[in-house]
């Protein structure tokens, strides 16, 4: 592997980040933080108090969409699109946020791939083919969730509520993958967030998708499950690998 | 309809009172808010940013006016607070970086429609192609690194395609400067159009410098880099066809007044109730604030301020989509350049600009790179993707 990204070397480097590299001034800073006053009574609790008020208003992140209305102003497909659009929307939701994730996801191993390619691969570690075949997986599976969201008279266009908080969540994640000076051993605990995250979401929406009586579609979302589980399993292998050979 | 700014007297100053609870309140929707509320939000945010600016540079230049100017601006930096906030904390960077960009299409479209100056709405229209263009390369972007779909904020409003391309709009600065009106001569419109879109532009100018190092991937940093660098010339742009003569109080007076005039176009057109009402307590704060600082005018410059200020406010900007009208200004005008106050076709542009630009693109184009064979659609280029990907799982 090329030295790329300017992995730290395991010995002794420059972080200035402890206490033990400020000798003199650490303690001078700790002792007089000590001998101060604070100017309000009360401890952590304050703060989470005043964040309740603001829980208490009850005001969401968002809501679904209304139901698809034509041109002419009638409701289209109105009994098809109970559940999708209105109503329990729940499915809905989380078809929208699976959809999402896998999308980021798509994006997030091209830049895994791009990072590997400059470095070169190495071994233990994943190689350019293995991460090619995840994210065409991860492709599939967003164009999986799709024709599933379109069958069910949904819009695949839409952000709900829970592919929003998905996007939140996944931020970290991203600026792990697309920052240039991260190694891939970093880049694969990232993704090991996200592949876990990956596949409770899809155990659930198997387990929503039967509920509603979609047996069909449940299948071919076990199915989606079944690959997810490998690529946790894939990732973790990678990344045990590569750490326990430097240990 | 006009409202007339010397019979309503708003809030006196001494009631423009505030809380840190009032101060942050709970934010709008993402989702569910219309894209237009945004941007009037961030719209407002970056007027009242231009307020606090230009009272600080007022003060340094005028000793005697430095307590009245402080007493308003610390009004004007908590009205931009309560705004400003209205932001959610889910509208990520990129997603509130298309929002701005929104905002400068729509708005300046507006503007560009209205502007009785041929020559000034010339300029608005030379600037809109530009920020149009910045709407698909941040488009491309969003999709391409974080595999997310500009249209969840855009919301169908305003056109995902290129404009005057970014690569081509870094210019020699005395290819940036415009004529100025005739503070004499010109219509009040002209000067609320001209103050509204440079404090516009100001904004985003310091929200692109601020945000730009937050992003990890080299290729966004690269590229907020250079679309800021294009809003520092937008600014530079916009505030060079204000009248340089007008005296310090003239253009606090107008200021108050622009202030004014978009809250109150605000209000007009605003869907969500909660956030009328603060379009509408601002916009009396402003009239408070307008009649504080006629009232200063009187002393300090012996004059009326019907002499500086229009006796009803004008029509307000018109927050609806202006496709059309983009796209036609679009079609006649995307290979206009500058040279110098003037603008000329392509082939006319001065070799100071050629030369800049050769150079500032010498390395690599950030804005080519990020939308290379870019065209949005609908769900992400991932959704018209190889449709054969998207067969069983």
């Amino acid at each position: 592997m090329k030295s790329g990204t300017q992995a730290a070397p395991d010995g002794a480097g420059m972080n200035r980040t402890g206490m033990i590299t400020s000798p003199l001034m650490g303690p001078e800073m700790t002792e007089g933080a000590a001998a101060a006053t604070p100017s309000s009574p009360g401890g952590p609790e304050q703060l989470l108090l005043r964040r309740a008020e603001y829980i208490s208003e009850g005001f969401p992140l968002g809501s679904p969409p209304p139901p698809p209305v034509s041109l002419e102003g009638v409701v289209e497909g109105a009994a098809q699109v109970v559940g999708m659009t209105t109503g329990v929307g729940t499915l809905a939701d989380k078809l929208s946020e699976r959809l999402a994730f896998e999308r980021t996801g798509t994006r997030l191993y091209e830049a895994l791939i791009n990072k590997v390619e400059t470095l070169g691969e190495s071994r233990p570690g994943p190689t350019l083919a293995e991460l090619r075949e995840i994210r065409d997986e991860e492709l599939r599976h967003f164009h999986l969730v799709r024709e599933a969201v379109t069958s069910l008279g949904g819009d695949p266009t839409v952000q709900s509520p829970c592919a929003d908080v998905a996007a939140v969540t996944s931020l970290g994640v991203l600026q792990v993958l697309t920052d240039p000076r991260t190694s891939v051993a970093q880049c694969l605990q990232a993704v090991l967030t996200a592949e876990l995250t990956d596949n409770a979401g899809w155990e659930l929406l198997v387990q929503l998708t039967r509920a509603a009586g979609h047996e069909e579609m449940a299948k071919g979302f076990q199915a989606a499950l079944e690959n997810e589980a490998r690529h946790v399993e894939t990732v973790r292998g990678w990344l045990a690998a590569m750490l326990t050979e430097k240990v | 309809m006009g409202l007339d700014i010397f019979k309503e007297k708003g809030v006196p100053l001494d009631k423009q009172q505030f809380t840190w609870r009032e101060l942050v309140q709970a934010p709008t929707s993402k989702l569910d808010d219309d894209a237009f509320t945004r941007v009037r939000i961030i719209l407002m945010n970056g007027l009242e940013s231009e307020a606090v600016r230009f009272s600080h540079a007022c003060a340094r230049m005028n000793r005697e006016l430095q307590l009245p100017l402080a007493r308003v601006r610390r009004i004007d930096h908590h009205q931009q607070t309560l705004v400003n906030w209205l932001l959610p904390a889910d509208l990520s960077p990129i997603e509130t970086t298309l929002a701005f960009e929104q905002v400068a299409i729509e708005v300046t479209a507006s503007v560009a429609e209205r502007e009785p100056d041929p020559y000034m709405a010339q300029v608005y229209r030379f600037g809109l192609l530009e920020d149009f263009d910045h709407l698909y390369r941040f488009s491309a972007l969003y999709d391409r690194v974080a595999g997310g779909d500009a249209n969840n904020i855009i919301q169908s409003y305003s056109d995902i395609m290129p404009g005057r391309p970014t690569s081509v709009e870094h210019r020699d600065p005395a290819d940036d400067l415009r004529e100025y009106y005739d503070k004499r001569k010109a219509a009040p419109l002209t000067k609320l159009h001209a103050a509204t879109i440079t404090a516009a532009e100001n904004q985003t100018r310091d929200y692109y410098m601020t945000i730009g190092p937050q992003f990890a991937d080299p290729v966004a940093r690269q590229l907020y880099a250079e679309i800021a660098s294009i809003e520092e010339q937008h600014t530079t742009q916009y505030e060079s066809i204000s009248d340089a003569t007008e005296t310090w109080m003239e253009k606090w007076l107008m200021r108050e007044a622009m202030e004014a005039y978009n809250y109150m176009g605000c209000s007009q057109y605003e869907t969500n109730p909660r956030i009328k009402a603060v379009w509408d307590r601002f916009l009396d704060y402003e009239l408070g604030q307008l009649h504080f600082v006629m009232e200063l005018f009187k002393k300090v410059e012996n004059r009326d301020p019907a002499e500086v200020l229009p006796a009803e406010l004008p029509e307000p900007v018109e927050y609806k989509s202006h496709r059309e009208f983009v796209r036609e200004t679009l079609a006649r005008e995307v290979d206009l350049r500058a040279d110098g106050t003037q603008f000329v076709t392509k082939g006319q542009e001065p070799e100071r600009s050629l030369a800049y630009r050769e150079q500032l693109n010498s390395e690599g184009s950030p804005s080519e790179t990020v939308a290379a064979g870019y065209r949005w659609s609908p769900g992400t280029e991932l959704a018209a993707a190889d449709a054969a990907l998207g067969k069983g799982a």
